[in-house]
């Protein structure tokens, strides 16, 4: 009996020691797989029309006869959006997570970071909907525009949604500062302001950069919130006031009418190939900042 | 400290307040607009039929279903591989190039945007695998969107486990598998199941993966299989505030507010097991 249950036992170890890696290496699998899928996808619309028109086609008509699928249009949409979501989030984001960690008392300190955590739960098909009712005609308003729907609510929407990304990375930054540095910066006379803005702002620089890449990040690859307020106009935008339409919009809205196998199709799985490769250098670049923090 | 250091100071967080009050006040604007616009909308009603005139009447019952139907499909996938790869990466691997390759590979998928899984579920599930838009191909979506947070949860999970235990455990000559089941799984599950919660209220108000891989415009009836389509909370959000002219806000409110509190209660789930079994703790 005993000599069964042992062998019972090593059949055991051994099955679930193999379970167990196969576990551990499947998001290997999927990074793989997804680009293998977008690639074997994305490259066939290469067969019949030229990766260089693709890449640098300044426009995006992909219902006209002959249709044309320049992705310029939608790459600056998604930039414009992007950057002016980042020139807003960054320093509200950065100025209220050193409020969060160093300046609010402690009760209101909780309050504040529950705030924060709830606005990071709130879907984004949520967010949009209210910028919709509220943000767009706000915009239309104070700026006499015959529209809304403009990257410029894109931007202030998606700034919103990358704040709790970059309010929560900045506080881990804060923290992890050592304790020593404050003491030492106030031994010697500095007010806490100074402490903050000469020592701790400083030594906790690489979380700055993380928060920042990984709040890009966020925002490139928001969908619906953006595809709702920014007036999805494939055309390249020369102002922050007109309407954009964003790279990840474009799939989004254009998808269910897409024919699959058709040219149209293959070409939005190619928007999704610069998607993930952009993503993926920024994801690298963060994680790269986050490690030489530590 | 001169007069002057101290009024930059005074100064400077005054301005650091603003930043925060400009965050946090539309926080509660939002929240406060959804509860007093939505409340107006919810009834018993809204909460048990299918919508009716075009989505101008009636309720949101097949939504929730399909809502409901897809969390519990993603937490059946997601959560056994999520946890075998966290107890991988923190019980077996050894600190080499796969270890680091694994990690580059979870930072990777947490990145990648939500509606580049939509695609790649449409690639794969629907088409590749023939599933058609479908509850399993949803749910297998999301799953994988999920993946990456629940491994990271239940990896710092894991990591509070004194090393101690183990070796105690070891020492007393159990298998590593019989530790790991006996020992570590049991003082980490709590961190694993919040972790979990939390991934799954996030995978719960996507729209962007289940678009193209199961979400369905209005359906008469529920589902009847994993293979055949559902409606969901966030793509009905979609549905009603663009593709609907002339719909009472309330209706739109309504659904917005169900979501937000369907999300919040998984939420505070995860906060009251946390906290629950931190009480427990005893090292």
């Amino acid at each position: 009996m005993n000599f069964l249950k042992h062998r019972w036992n090593d059949i055991v170890e051994y099955v679930m020691e193999k379970v167990i890696f196969l576990a551990g290496i499947i998001s290997i699998a999927f990074v793989v797989l997804i680009f293998i899928f977008l690639l074997k996808e994305g490259l066939s619309l290469f067969k019949t029309y030229s990766p260089f028109s693709f890449l640098f086609g300044l426009s995006w008509y992909p219902i006209s006869h002959p249709p044309k699928f320049g992705v310029v249009p939608l790459f600056l949409g998604s930039i414009v959006v992007t950057l002016g979501a980042i020139l807003i989030a960054v320093p509200l984001g950065v100025g209220a997570a050193i409020y969060i960690a160093e300046v609010a008392p402690r009760w209101l300190r909780e309050i504040l970071k529950g705030l924060v955590e709830f606005l990071a739960a709130i879907p984004s098909i949520v967010l949009g909907f209210i910028g919709l009712v509220t943000l767009v005609p706000i915009v239309k308003e104070v700026f006499g525009l015959p529209t809304g729907l403009t990257a410029l609510s894109g931007a202030i929407m998606l700034a919103f949604m990358a704040m709790p990304t970059i309010v929560s990375i900045m506080e881990d930054a804060l923290t992890a500062v050592p304790e020593s540095y404050r003491a030492g910066a106030v031994a010697l006379g500095a007010t806490k302001w100074q402490m903050i803005w000469r020592v701790l702002l400083p030594a906790a620089s690489s979380g700055i950069l993380a928060a920042i890449m990984l709040g890009i990040g966020r925002v490139i690859g928001e969908t619906m919130a953006v595809m709702m307020i920014t007036g999805n106009a494939a055309r390249i935008p020369t102002s922050i006031t007109q309407p954009v339409r964003t790279m990840t919009a474009t799939i989004a809205a254009e998808m269910g009418e897409a024919v699959q196998g058709s040219e149209h199709y293959f070409a939005l799985f190619g928007i999704g190939i610069l998607l993930f490769c952009i993503t993926f250098l920024i994801n690298f670049t963060a994680s790269f900042f986050i490690k030489r923090k530590r | 400290m001169s007069s002057r250091a101290l009024l930059t100071e005074k100064i400077a967080f005054f301005c650091l307040l603003l930043c925060t009050l400009i965050i946090v006040i539309p926080v509660i604007l939002i929240t406060a607009v959804i509860v007093k616009n939505g409340i107006a909308g919810l009834s018993w009603e809204f909460l048990t039929q299918s919508p009716r005139l075009g989505m101008r009447a009636g309720g949101i019952f097949p939504a929730i279903v399909g809502t409901v139907y897809l969390v519990l499909g993603t937490m059946l996938f997601a959560l056994p591989v999520g946890i075998l790869a966290a107890v991988y990466l923190t019980e077996y691997a050894k600190d080499n190039w796969l270890t680091r390759v694994i990690d580059i590979a979870i930072v990777n998928l947490a990145g990648v945007p939500s509606v580049v899984y939509g695609l790649f579920g449409l690639g794969l599930f629907v088409v590749f695998l023939k599933f058609g838009a479908s509850i399993i191909a949803g749910s297998l979506t999301l799953a994988i969107m999920s993946l990456p947070v629940i491994i990271t949860a239940s990896r710092e999970a894991l990591n509070t486990v004194p090393q101690s235990f183990r070796e105690v455990s070891l020492a007393l000559g159990a298998t590593r598998w019989q530790t790991i089941r006996h020992v570590v799984l049991p003082n980490s599950i709590s961190g694993i199941v919040t972790g979990t919660i939390l991934a799954l209220s996030r995978a719960a108000g996507e729209t962007a993966p289940i678009l193209f891989t199961v979400a369905a415009f209005y359906l008469p009836r529920l589902p009847q299989s994993l293979f055949d389509q559902c409606m969901a909370l966030p793509y009905h959000l979609y549905v009603l505030s663009t593709q609907v002219p002339n719909i009472k806000p309330h209706i739109q409110y309504g659904t917005a507010l169900v979501l937000v509190l369907m999300i919040m209660i998984m939420n505070i789930v995860a906060i009251v097991i946390r906290s629950h079994f931190r009480k427990k703790k005893l090292w």
